[in-house]
C-alpha cells in the first residue's frame, strides 16, 4: 500500500517562454506524491502555480509554457517528454481533469451525455452502452435530479451546480486512477458548494480514486484532503498531513494563509446598539422597489427588489449578503442612481436624493461613491493610475497641478501603494493592487458613503484579507460609511457591524452582525450560516447531518409579488399561508433592531434551532 | 426561437423597404426625368407634359413611389428607357448566365474552400497551413483582374486552351459543357471566393479552438480529427455560414469586373449598360433585385445560424 | 456517511525560511507580449514603404511626363522593354514606367483620402449612434444596413455616372460607400467598450458625454480601429482600381493603375509584351498583398491558440 504511488512530481520545473526567446521559471522544482486513495491538495494564492502543476499530471502545459526539467510520473511513467499521441490514451482514461468553470468546459453544441461518455468510448475501454450505464450510475451517485433524462439535455439547460456535478461524472466515467480537480467549487454559491463538495467527496471515496485538489480555500481543503502542499511563487513552502498543516503550521506563509481564512466576525463594541441614535444615518433607503425591463403602470416588467430598507451610520458598515441573483448589485445601483427605483427613496444624511443620476447635483454624486467588483473592467486600461485618480479629484474639488499631484500621492499612500505607481497602467499591477486603485478612486471624492460591490470576490483569501484590513483602517481614519456587498458570509461578517440578508430581492433578516450570527432566525439565514465551511476536519460531515433544509441548492428560485420567496426550500413551510401571504416582519428580541420576515415567530422557530451542532463561522 | 426568426424577417423587410426609398429618391435627385430622357433634349414642353402624364410623373412623389413599388412586387418593372423593351425580359435573359456562372462557382468553390480552411486550422503552423494561408492572404488582396490576367496568361496564352472571351449561346448545353464554356470566369471567381472562404473558415475554427471546452477535449485525450470535426466545427458554423452567404451575394451582385473582363452577358454588365445609357429605370430595378437578393441570402444565413445554435433550438 | 480520518502516512516538510522575507502579492497575469513583425510581415512592410515612396516621389523622379512619348517619331504601341522605356510602351505609345509612377500617387492618394473620410464619418456616426441612445442607434443602423445591402461597385458606378467622374468625386464616393462599413465596425467596437464598468464609473461620477467619448471610449477604440485601417485601405484600393478598370474611375489621359490595366488589355492579344497589363496589375497586387501581410501579423498577434496542443 505504501508504495502504491499514482502520481509523483520529482523536481518538476516548468518555464514560460517569453517573446524575446528567454524563459521565465514558473514552477521551480516541486516534489510531491499522491498515493492510491489519497487526496492531495495544492493550495496557494493565484499566480502561485497550482493550476500549472496540476495540469502536469496530464502531461499538459498551457500554450506558452513548457516542461523544463524534472519528472511528472503517472503510474511510474514520466509524462513530461511524451508526445501528444502517446499521452492521448492516458488522458481521460488513467487521469481525468475537472476545471473551475463547468459552464465554460462543457461544449455548448453537444448533449451532456455524449460529452460525459466520450472519453471511454473514444478510447475503446467501454462500449457506448456500458458508458451510458456508468454515466447513469454516476448521475445517481452525484444526486442529480432526473438522472434518467439529464444526459439528453444541452449544457445551457441545467444549472451551474448541476453542471459542476456533471463534470465530475464526465471525469469519473472512464474510471481514472487519478482525478485532478482545479477549484471545482469556487464559482458556486456557498449553499450549492456544500452539496457539490459532499458529492465529490463521496464519489472519490467510493471509487477509491486518488485526487489532486487545487484551491485557495483552506477551509475547503480541511474537508476533503488527506495531505496538503502549500505553494508560493512556484515553490513548495510546506507540505504535510491535513491536521498538521491546519492545526500546527510551521512556515510563516502557511500561517498567513490560515490567518486569512480564519476571519473573525465583527463584534466591536463601537457597534453595540445605541438606543437613541444621536445623528441621522449617513445613508438610508426606505421601501425600495426596483427592477428591469419596460415599465408598466410605474412597475418594471421584472421586479427584483421588494420593499428593501437599509441604513448605515457614519463610520460604520452594513453588509448586504445574498446568493447571486438575489438583487445585491441592483440595490447598489439604485443607491448610486444608476437605476431609478419604481418606488421608495434614498436619503443621504439630511437630504432625499433624486432617483436618477442625471437629476443629482455634483455634490450629491460626490458623496456616494461606487467601487466595482472587477478592477479589470472598472479601471480604464488606457489611463495611467495618476489619470484614473486625478479625474475625480479635479472633477469634484477642482484641484490641479502640484496640489493634485500631492493629493494623488496621498491617496496612493492611503491604500498602501508606492507613489511610483502613479505612472503605471492598470495591466502592470496585480489583482490586489488594481483593487486598491479602484478603492482609491472612490476615496478621491472624499465621499460620505462608499458602495463596495463584491470587491473581494475576485481575489483569493490572502489578498482579499489584505483589502478588508485596508478597508477597516480607512473606515477608522475617515469616518466613512460603507455598504459592503458580498455573497461570502465570512468576509461580510468580518467587516460589517450590521447585516442585511437578501433573498430573492427581499430582506429576510437584518440586525447587528453578532446578533444575526449568534441567533439567526430566518430559515434561510440559518442555511447560509450552516453552509460556510469551518476550518476543522470533519465539519462537512457534521454539517451534512445538521442540514436544516430538505433541498440544499439554489437551483429553484421562486419569486412572487406575495408570499415568501424561500418557500420551495423551506423546511418549516406552512401550507397555504407561506405561498400566498407575504410574511410579516418580526423582532428577534424586544427593543432590538434585529428583525426577520417569517410567518413563524421567535418561539416557533426556536424549536427548530435545536440541531446536533451549533453553528459558528 | 420563432420570435427571433420573426424579428430577423422583420428587419430584412425593413431593410428592403429602406433601400427602395433610397433608390427611388436617388433617381429623383438625378438631373432629368424619364420623359426628358426618352424624348431627348429637343422635345417640346407639350410632348413632355403628355408623356409625363402617361407615365404618372405628374403625381406626388409618394404616389409614384407606391405605384412603382406595387408594380415591382408584381413583377412589372416597366419598360427600359432606351429601346422601350420590358425590363423584366431583359433581366431574365441575363439572370440565366449569372445564375449559371455563380451557381457553378458556388458548387465547386465553396465546399473545397471551406474544407481547405478547416484543414488548415487542424494543422496550424504546418507547412500546409502556411502555404495555404500565404496563398489566400495574397489572393484576397489581389484585384479580380489580376487573377483573371494570370489565368488568361497561363491557360490561353501559355497552354493555348480556350479563349479570352466567353460568348455565344448556352442553349442546350449540359453541365460539363457549361463548365467548359465558362471555365475561365468560373476559375477566376473560384479563386476570388476561395481566398476569403479559406481565411475565414480557418479563423472561425481557430477562434473556437481557444475555448476552454476544446482544452477540456484535449485533456480528455480526444483525437485531433474528432476535436475539429465534432467539437470545434459545430460551434464555428455560425461565422462560416455568414462568410458563405456574403460570398454568394457577391457572386450574384458583384461580379462586374469578371463579366467585363471575359465579356459575357450577365446581370452586372446589364447594370453597366444601364448606367452608360442613363437608363435609370433599368438601374432602379436592378438595384432592387440586388438588394433583395442580398437581404434574402443574409436572412437565410442568419436563420441557419439561429437553428445551428442549441441555445436557440432548445430553450431552457 | 462516516468521517474519513485515515491519517496520511506522508512526511511533514517545511521549506527553510527567514523572518525578513515578506510575501508580496503575486502578479496574476503575464505581461502582454510585445508586438514584433514576422519575416513575412517585414517583407510586406518593405513593399508598402517602397510604394509609398514611389507615390510621394514618383511624379518628380519619373523618367518622362505622364503623357510624354518615349519614341515620338515612331509608331510604337505595346513595345517591349528597351532603353528609354524600361517597361515598354502602352496603347497610346506612352512610357509604361512613367505612367506607373504617376499612377501610384493617384491610386494611393485617392484610396488614402477616401479611407480617411470613411473613418472620419464612420467613427463619428458609429460612436455617436451608441451614445445617442437605442432609438437613434436603431434608426441609423437600419439606414446603414440598407446602404450596405447595395453592391458597392454598383453604387459607385451609379454615382459616378450620374455626376461625372473626377478625382474629388471618386474620393467622396468611395469615402461615402465605405463609411457604412466603418460605421458598423466602430459601432461594434464602441458597443463592447460602453458596457465596461469604467465607462459607467465616469457616468456615476457625473462626467458628461464629451468626456466619456473622448477620454474613456476613444482611447480604447483607437487601437482596434487603426489595426483595421489597413484592411479597409486594401478594399478601397481595389474599389478604385475596379472603377478605373471599368472606365469610370480616373479619366484618360490621367493614369491610375486600374485604368492602365483596362487601356492596355489589348496587349494580351497583340502586344509585343504583356508588361503594359501585367505591370499595373502587379503593382496593385504587391501593394495590397504587402499591406495584408502586415495586417495579418498584427491580427494573428492577438492571442495564443490551443491548436498546437492537440
Ligand atoms: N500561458 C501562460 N504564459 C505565461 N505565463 C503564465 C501562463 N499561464 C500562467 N502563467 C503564469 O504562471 C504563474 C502560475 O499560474 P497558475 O498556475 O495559473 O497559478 P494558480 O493556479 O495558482 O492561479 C503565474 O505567474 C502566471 O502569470
Ligand atoms: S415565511 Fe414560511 S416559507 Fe418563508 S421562511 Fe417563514 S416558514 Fe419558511
Ligand atoms: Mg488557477
Amino acid at each position: 500500500m505504501m508504495d502504491d504511488i499514482v502520481f509523483q512530481a520529482k523536481n518538476l520545473q516548468i518555464h514560460a517562454m517569453r517573446d524575446d526567446g528567454s524563459e521565465l521559471p514558473i514552477v521551480k522544482g516541486v516534489d510531491f506524491k499522491v498515493h492510491r486513495g489519497e487526496v492531495v491538495a495544492l493550495i496557494g494564492e493565484s499566480g502561485s502555480g497550482k493550476t500549472t502543476i496540476s495540469l502536469s499530471a496530464l502531461g499538459y502545459c498551457k500554450p506558452g509554457l513548457k516542461f523544463a526539467g524534472g519528472q511528472a510520473e503517472l503510474l511510474g511513467q514520466d509524462l513530461t517528454n511524451m508526445t501528444t499521441d502517446a499521452l492521448r490514451p492516458l488522458r481521460g482514461q488513467r487521469v481525468a481533469y475537472l476545471a473551475q468553470s463547468a459552464a465554460a468546459t462543457f461544449n455548448p453544441a453537444l448533449k451532456i451525455n455524449e460529452q460525459v461518455t466520450e472519453a471511454p468510448v473514444i478510447h475503446g475501454t467501454k462500449t457506448q452502452n456500458d458508458a451510458n450505464l456508468r454515466a447513469l450510475e454516476l448521475y445517481r451517485a452525484l444526486e442529480l435530479p432526473n438522472a434518467d433524462t439529464i444526459g439528453d439535455r444541452y449544457p445551457h439547460q441545467v444549472s451551474g451546480g448541476q453542471l459542476q456535478r456533471l463534470m465530475a461524472a464526465m471525469a469519473l466515467c472512464g474510471d481514472p486512477d487519478l482525478l485532478v480537480l482545479d477549484e471545482p467549487t469556487t464559482a458556486l454559491d456557498v449553499t450549492t458548494q456544500i452539496e457539490v463538495l459532499k458529492a465529490f467527496k463521496k464519489v472519490i471515496r467510493d471509487e477509491g480514486a486518488a485526487a489532486i485538489y487545487v484551491t485557495h480555500d483552506l477551509a475547503l481543503v480541511a474537508q476533503i484532503a488527506d495531505y496538503i502542499v502549500v505553494l508560493y511563487n512556484g515553490e513548495i513552502k510546506e507540505k504535510g498531513p491535513t491536521d498538521v498543516i491546519i492545526n500546527n503550521p510551521q512556515h510563516p506563509y502557511t500561517k498567513r494563509l490560515i490567518a486569512a481564512s480564519r476571519l473573525e466576525p465583527q463584534t466591536q463594541h463601537s457597534a453595540q446598539e445605541q438606543p437613541a441614535e444621536i445623528e441621522p444615518p449617513a445613508l438610508t433607503t426606505t421601501q425600495i422597489d426596483a427592477g428591469y425591463g419596460p415599465t408598466k403602470d410605474g412597475r418594471p416588467l421584472v421586479q427584483i427588489l421588494h420593499d428593501v430598507d437599509l441604513s448605515v451610520q457614519r463610520g460604520q458598515t452594513v453588509g448586504v449578503i445574498g446568493e447571486s441573483g438575489s438583487g445585491k448589485s441592483t440595490l447598489a445601483r439604485v443607491v448610486a442612481g444608476l437605476l431609478p427605483p419604481a418606488s421608495g427613496s434614498v436619503v443621504l444624511a439630511d437630504e432625499t436624493l433624486p432617483p436618477a443620476l442625471a437629476q443629482r447635483n455634483r455634490d450629491q454624486l460626490r458623496r456616494i461613491q461606487f467601487v466595482y467588483q472587477m478592477a479589470d473592467t472598472a479601471l480604464n486600461p488606457r489611463q495611467r493610475i495618476r489619470d484614473i485618480l486625478g479625474r475625480p479629484l479635479e472633477f469634484y474639488t477642482g484641484v490641479s497641478g502640484r496640489e493634485k499631484k500631492d493629493k494623488i500621492d496621498e491617496l496612493l499612500e492611503m491604500v498602501d501603494l508606492p507613489k511610483s505607481f502613479a505612472g503605471r497602467y492598470p495591466h502592470e499591477l496585480s489583482g490586489g493592487q488594481k483593487q486598491r486603485v479602484n478603492l482609491a478612486r472612490a476615496l478621491a471624492a472624499s465621499p460620505d458613503v462608499i458602495l463596495c460591490d463584491e470587491v473581494t470576490s475576485a481575489l483569493d483569501s490572502i489578498v482579499g484579507a489584505n483589502v478588508i484590513a485596508l478597508l477597516k483602517d480607512l473606515r477608522e481614519r475617515t469616518g466613512i460609511a460603507s455598504v459592503f456587498i458580498s455573497h461570502d458570509l465570512s468576509t461580510v461578517a468580518s467587516y460589517a457591524e450590521h447585516l442585511v440578508v437578501l433573498y430573492a430581492g427581499r430582506v429576510v433578516e437584518s440586525g447587528l452582525t453578532h446578533q444575526v450570527l449568534s441567533n439567526p432566525q430566518h430559515p434561510y439565514t440559518r442555511l447560509l450560516i450552516a453552509s460556510v465551511p469551518e476550518m476543522r476536519i470533519g465539519w462537512l460531515e457534521d454539517a451534512a447531518k445538521a442540514r436544516i433544509t430538505p433541498t440544499g441548492t439554489s437551483d429553484n428560485k421562486f419569486s412572487t409579488a406575495s408570499g415568501c420567496p424561500f418557500m420551495p426550500r423551506c423546511p418549516m413551510v406552512i401550507d397555504n399561508v407561506c405561498s400566498r401571504v407575504t410574511p410579516p416582519r418580526r423582532q428577534a428580541n424586544p427593543g432590538s433592531n434585529h428583525g426577520f420576515a417569517c410567518h413563524h415567530d421567535v418561539n416557533a422557530l426556536a424549536v427548530e434551532t435545536v440541531s446536533p451542532e451549533s453553528h459558528q463561522i | 426561437m420563432l420570435s427571433l426568426i420573426a424579428k430577423r424577417l422583420g428587419i430584412g423587410l425593413i431593410t428592403v423597404l429602406a433601400v427602395s426609398i433610397i433608390i427611388f429618391l436617388g433617381t429623383k435627385i438625378l438631373p432629368g426625368d424619364a420623359a426628358e430622357l426618352r424624348l431627348g433634349q429637343s422635345a417640346s414642353a407639350e410632348n413632355l407634359a403628355v408623356l409625363r402624364e402617361r407615365l404618372g410623373l405628374d403625381k406626388p412623389y409618394w404616389q409614384q413611389y407606391l405605384s412603382w413599388l406595387v408594380n415591382f412586387v408584381q413583377g412589372d418593372m416597366g419598360n427600359s428607357l432606351s429601346g422601350d423593351t420590358p425590363i423584366s425580359g431583359l433581366i431574365a435573359d441575363r439572370y440565366q448566365n449569372t445564375l449559371i456562372v455563380s451557381g457553378l462557382t458556388a458548387l465547386i468553390g465553396v465546399p473545397i474552400s471551406v474544407a481547405l480552411g478547416v484543414m488548415a486550422a487542424m494543422f496550424p503552423g504546418s507547412t500546409y497551413d502556411r502555404v495555404l494561408t500565404f496563398t489566400s492572404v495574397t489572393l484576397v488582396a489581389a484585384p479580380e483582374f489580376f487573377t483573371a490576367t494570370l489565368l488568361v496568361l497561363f491557360f490561353v496564352l501559355f497552354l493555348g486552351m480556350g479563349s479570352t472571351i466567353v460568348s455565344g449561346s448556352t442553349d442546350g448545353m449540359g453541365l460539363f459543357e457549361l463548365i467548359q464554356h465558362f471555365a475561365l470566369p468560373i476559375t477566376t471567381l473560384c479563386f476570388v471566393i476561395a481566398s476569403q472562404l479559406i481565411r475565414m473558415s480557418r479563423a472561425a475554427v481557430l477562434n473556437v479552438m481557444a475555448s476552454p471546452y476544446i482544452e477540456m477535449a484535449i485533456l480528455k485525450g480526444i483525437p485531433r480529427r474528432r476535436i475539429i470535426l465534432r467539437h470545434a466545427l459545430l460551434n464555428a458554423i455560425g461565422p462560416i455560414v455568414n462568410v458563405i452567404a456574403l460570398n454568394l451575394a457577391y457572386l450574384i451582385t458583384g461580379v462586374i469586373v469578371v463579366e467585363i473582363y471575359f465579356s459575357y452577358q450577365g446581370l452586372a454588365t446589364l447594370i453597366v449598360q444601364g448606367v452608360q445609357t442613363r437608363d435609370f429605370v433599368l438601374v432602379q430595378s436592378l438595384g432592387m433585385i440586388f438588394c433583395a437578393t442580398y437581404v434574402v441570402i443574409m436572412l437565410i444565413a442568419d436563420i441557419a445560424a439561429i437553428l445551428a445554435n442549441p441555445r436557440q433550438r432548445h430553450p431552457k | 456517511m462516516t468521517h474519513h480520518s485515515r491519517p496520511s502516512t506522508q512526511e511533514h516538510y517545511v521549506a527553510p525560511f527567514d523572518d525578513v522575507t515578506s510575501f508580496e502579492e503575486l502578479k496574476d497575469a503575464p505581461p502582454p507580449a510585445k508586438f514584433k513583425l514576422t519575416f513575412m510581415g517585414k517583407i510586406g512592410a518593405v513593399v508598402v514603404t517602397f510604394w509609398v515612396l514611389i507615390a510621394l516621389l514618383g511624379p518628380f523622379i519619373a523618367p518622362l511626363g505622364e503623357n510624354e512619348l518615349p519614341f515620338p517619331d515612331a509608331y510604337s504601341e505595346f513595345q517591349a522593354p528597351q532603353p528609354g522605356a524600361w517597361l515598354g510602351t502602352d496603347v497610346d505609345d506612352r512610357d509604361v514606367l512613367s505612367r506607373l509612377m504617376f499612377g501610384a500617387s493617384r491610386t494611393l492618394g485617392i484610396a488614402f483620402a477616401a479611407t480617411i473620410i470613411a473613418y472620419f464619418f464612420g467613427v463619428i456616426l458609429g460612436i455617436g449612434a451608441i451614445v445617442a441612445g437605442p432609438k437613434v442607434d436603431l434608426v441609423v443602423s437600419r439606414i446603414n444596413d440598407a446602404f450596405m445591402s447595395l453592391p458597392t461597385i454598383m453604387l459607385g458606378l451609379v454615382v459616378v455616372a450620374a455626376v461625372g467622374s473626377s478625382i474629388p468625386i471618386l474620393i467622396l464616393t468611395a469615402g461615402f460607400i465605405y463609411t457604412t462599413v466603418v460605421f458598423r465596425l466602430a459601432r461594434g467596437i464602441g458597443m463592447d467598450i460602453i458596457v465596461m464598468d469604467y465607462v459607467e464609473a465616469a457616468k456615476v461620477r457625473g462626467d458628461g458625454i464629451w468626456w466619456i467619448v473622448t477620454r474613456e471610449i476613444w482611447p480604447n477604440a483607437a487601437m482596434p480601429l487603426i489595426s483595421d485601417f489597413g484592411l479597409r485601405l486594401i478594399i478601397v484600393i481595389l474599389f478604385i482600381s475596379s472603377l478605373g478598370f471599368l472606365g469610370l474611375g480616373v479619366q484618360p489621359p490621367q493614369a491610375d493603375w486600374g485604368s492602365m490595366v483596362r487601356e492596355n488589355l489589348g496587349a494580351l492579344q497583340y502586344g509585343e509584351s504583356y508588361l503594359p497589363v501585367i505591370a499595373p496589375a502587379v503593382a496593385i497586387a504587391t501593394l495590397t498583398v504587402g499591406i495584408n501581410l502586415v495586417v495579418d501579423d498584427i491580427s494573428s498577434h492577438a492571442g495564443r491558440k490551443l491548436s498546437g496542443r492537440m
